[in-house]
């Protein structure tokens, strides 16, 4: 297939990005997005230009790391999938492809299609965990918990952290990110204890670092690759105004 | 001169060893924990196990990664489970039935006493594990849930549907963001270390690249544990991530770290097959799929039918065929030779004939379609995103792929390399899984060194170092290493040649999976390193990076890792090549039985190879650590 780019370049954070037009003439459909862009990078590099920085990694859509927005949408056109699994086979010969990095005001641009989403980490650093030190667990089966909550508890869980909740945003919220962790740790046995201290620090944390507020637009949860429910920022908020009426 | 080298194994029956250690163990004091600063790289489930348990006990930890997030090493990839000897399912499982079924996993080459402590500390991991809120699979009572795995006849693997790597690591990264919050641990990601700093015969510190800015920095500690994962990623199409690299553990050997039984790698049998040259990676497909699926071929290599339209009669279930005991649970390196001997035979399926086909019908049928999605409903979406094929309605192809380094740095029972203060946790190092790792045994590895062993035997070290004041990085020694390191960095852009990184690195994994992969000779391996050398030369002379130093710069970071790539490769060969025998992952076809199956000689080659760096890739030098079998005597290892 013949496909066209539009690519956004950026030097770094002070330098004014553009687009810049390339063409691509013998794309596979069986080509993963990554891979065409692999391939107009060593197209790129061999006439003298500097490749586009993306970035990826485990290029299975489990780590999270790549994440553009493609026409418009945070991973592309097929729902549930990151960048790195979208394959060509979604777009037909001839297309003008729009690509962008993910745009927030807590995610800096690196360079290109990179930024930096260093403010994700800061909110589980904030409270995302259980206060239990190696070697305080009890024997495991000690705590039992329900089939159910185990697997509500997962469907939370399952978060890769790409940042396309906030990318896809108009408010540029963190909230489905940030409500998975505190909805994920508040289901199970082991986490509810520290639930509120949680729930008020991360939230806080959110809101230092940038992140818009969350309008319920939901349009978080239709671009996320894993399908995280906007039901957990529903219960983030409902312990958050319970925290904070308890004063806890 | 080449040495035969010592392990510090402790006194006593193998069940009593790593008591016994713990109970003599050098410990620090609380108050002196503070003073002694610690640096780990890598951010994996070793690291950051390891990186989190330390900030705990009071260390100051410097945790690198080159990803942009901790959460995003490698480790996250893992789908299937982690074993433990809990013994939950009352069918027979004990510490010592794992050890048993790992060290014969191995085909007896790994060290007894590593292996045995291994599976003593499974239990406490799962036990710390669901403790941080790792969403394991539950029963509906509410108690854990198991399967069985690749190689065993129990069922102790735990695991999180699909996503057990990456459910366990967030615990382990939530653990190390906590000492984060705490100030005990500070993290550098998009860091990559370029080389390690000796001071005085010590391992004191790391040179890193900031990958941001590409500002080459200095860091010192009283010691440094690399956590660096495997280097399977050599081969290019591999299971692992595209900056998986073998750089840190390859400088460290540079520096006079011994890297032990290099070529033993895994290939895994249940990859997705190769579509087409434009490939940049091999996505794995859990090997907990071969609880329900089935492997098979046509019998007939001129077979055109659709697979549903092939009748039972017409099939080949190969590997129950042979191995009837264990089936299509047979270990990973038989299961992947098995399909690999299919294939040679022209009986590969797809549209490369380079699969086998993965059959669901049967568990779909017995079952039905919602338990096996609920086992394996990710991994389903997955194979459809990618192949664009609903395997609940037509088997899955697959094809064997590189995945998992049993080889690495040669460590001692207290994970520290031939180098003092300098340690290797998790694939970084070679110690527990002999030639062949069984499923599920890696997460392991990863989580019982870094929460549960490193812990007690750095401390160990540490003991001695308390009254070393912080290590200074002004040092002549940082100044020379960080030297060195710049000239490289420049020799790559001043080479200004017309091939790519990439373009190397696809050459070099192509003439290794074909002469140093599944299968190995003599003359192949002889044509291998005269091919490496000649592909190493013009690496030097033809690569073709841009941009520069100090700067965001992909191509820079994947010259280096070429780089020791080449270098790595030729010591590859030269290790599966002096090693003449068969023995799990290694199988040369010089050394095989009547029936096909790997022919070890335990008289001549019962020792790991721990190479010795000489300054010429072509000519290191072989130290041997001897095996030393006290509890379990070696046996034809068979799963007929």
């Amino acid at each position: 297939m013949k496909i066209h780019l539009k690519i956004w370049r950026q030097k770094d954070r002070q330098t004014k990005g553009a687009f810049k037009d390339y063409t691509l003439e013998d794309v596979s459909k069986d080509m993963s997005f990554l891979e065409m862009l692999d391939t107009l990078n060593i197209k790129l590099i061999k006439s003298g230009e500097r490749p586009v920085e993306f970035d990826h990694d485990c290029r299975e859509g489990i780590c999270g790391q790549c994440g553009v927005m493609i026409n418009g949408i945070a991973h592309g056109p097929l729902k549930h999938t990151t960048t790195c699994q979208l394959h060509m086979r979604s777009f037909e010969d001839g297309d003008t492809i729009y690509v962008e990095p993910f745009k927030a005001a807590a995610f800096p641009i690196v360079r290109d299609l990179k930024v930096n989403r260093s403010s994700l980490d800061h909110i589980i650093a904030s409270g995302g965990y259980v206060s239990v030190d190696t070697g305080q667990a009890p024997e495991a089966n000690s705590i039992p918990v329900t089939h159910e909550q185990a697997e509500a508890a997962f469907d939370a869980a399952a978060c890769i952290g790409c940042g396309a909740c906030v990318a896809s945003c108009k408010n540029s919220s963190a909230a489905l990110f940030t409500s998975a962790k505190i909805s994920q740790l508040a289901q199970l046995p082991q986490g509810d204890k520290e639930t509120s201290k949680r729930v008020v620090k991360m939230v806080y944390q959110m809101e230092e670092e940038g992140f818009g507020h969350c309008s319920f637009t939901e349009a978080c949860q239709v671009e996320c690759p894993e399908d995280i429910s906007v039901l957990n920022i529903a219960r983030m908020n409902y312990e958050y105004n319970k925290a904070r009426l308890l004063k806890k | 001169m080449s040495i035969t080298i010592k392990a510090n194994i402790p006194e006593g029956p193998l069940a009593e060893k790593w008591n016994n250690y713990k109970a003599k163990a050098k410990l620090v004091s609380p108050n002196n924990r503070k003073k002694l600063d610690v640096i780990m790289v890598g951010t994996g489930l070793a690291g950051a196990s390891a990186a989190a348990s330390l900030g705990e006990m009071g260390y100051n930890v410097k945790s690198f990664c080159f990803q942009d997030s901790a959460r995003r090493a490698h480790s996250v990839a893992a789908q299937g489970g982690v074993n433990a000897a809990k013994n939950y399912k009352n069918d027979g499982d004990s510490v010592y039935r794992m050890f048993h079924d790992t060290l014969k996993g191995g085909d007896f080459r790994s060290r007894e006493a590593n292996t045995y402590r291994l599976a003593e500390c499974s239990a406490s991991l799962i036990d710390q594990a669901v403790a941080q809120g790792v969403p394991f699979g539950r029963e509906y009572g509410g108690y854990l849930r198991n399967r069985s795995f690749g190689g065993v006849q129990v069922s102790r693997t735990f695991y999180a549907r699909g996503q057990t790597g990456q459910q366990l690591l967030l615990g382990s990264y939530q653990a190390l963001l906590r000492q984060q919050n705490a100030g005990k641990v500070k993290l550098y990601t998009r860091h990559e270390m370029l080389d390690l700093v000796m001071v005085d015969g010590k391992a004191r510190g790391i040179i890193a690249r900031n990958l941001d800015t590409g500002e080459i920095e200095r860091h010192s500690a009283h010691a440094v544990v690399l956590a660096t994962g495997g280097f399977g990623k050599i081969y290019y199409l591999s299971t692992l991530a595209m900056g998986c690299n073998a750089s840190a553990i390859w400088r460290a050997h540079k520096k006079g770290a011994y890297m032990a039984n290099p070529s033993w790698t895994q290939i895994h049998p249940t990859s997705l097959p190769q579509s087409g040259e434009h490939q940049s990676k091999l996505t794995l497909m859990s090997e907990s799929l071969r609880n329900d699926g089935r492997i098979w071929v046509p019998n007939d290599p001129k077979e055109t039918r659709l697979p549903g339209d092939i009748p039972e009669e017409d099939r080949d279930y190969y590997l129950e065929r042979k191995y009837p005991a264990f089936g299509n649970l047979a270990p990973r390196d038989i299961a992947s030779r098995a399909a690999k001997e299919q294939i040679d035979l022209g009986k590969g399926v797809g549209a490369l004939k380079n699969a086998v086909y993965l059959d669901f019908s049967r568990a779909i049928k017995e079952y039905g379609q919602e338990v096996i999605a609920e086992r394996y409903g990710n991994l389903f979406t997955m194979y459809k995103k990618i192949t664009g094929i609903d395997a609940y309605t037509e088997p899955m192809k697959i094809s064997p792929a590189a995945h998992f380094s049993m080889g690495g740095l040669w460590v001692d029972y207290d994970l520290q390399t031939s180098l003092p203060g300098l340690f290797a946790i998790g694939e970084a190092n070679f110690s527990d899984h002999g030639a062949n790792r069984l499923g599920a045994n890696s997460l392991l590895q990863a989580c019982v060194d870094g929460y549960f062993i490193l812990p007690y035997t750095l401390q160990n070290y540490l003991a001695d170092e308390i009254r070393v004041p912080k290590i200074d990085v002004n040092h002549k020694a940082f100044e020379e290493t960080e030297q060195k390191v710049r000239q490289q960095l420049e020799g790559f852009l001043k080479s200004k040649g017309n091939k790519t990184a990439e373009e190397f690195h696809k050459e070099l994994g192509k003439e290794l999976y074909d002469k140093c992969g599944l299968l190995r000779t003599k003359a192949g391996l002889q044509k291998a390193i005269e091919n490496i050398q000649n592909l190493r030369k013009e690496f030097t002379e033809n690569l073709l990076v841009p941009g520069d130093i100090e700067e965001v710069n992909s191509e820079l970071e994947k010259a280096g890792r070429v780089s020791d790539y080449m270098e790595l490769a030729e010591l590859m060969c030269i290790d599966a090549l002096r090693r003449e025998e068969s023995c799990g992952a290694h199988f040369r076809a010089e050394h095989q039985t009547e029936e096909g199956e790997a022919k070890r000689d335990d008289e001549n080659y019962c020792y790991s190879a721990a190479w010795e760096w000489t300054g010429n890739p072509s000519s290191p030098v072989l130290n041997k650590e001897p095996l030393v079998f006290e509890t379990v005597k070696p046996t034809v290892r068979s799963y007929k």
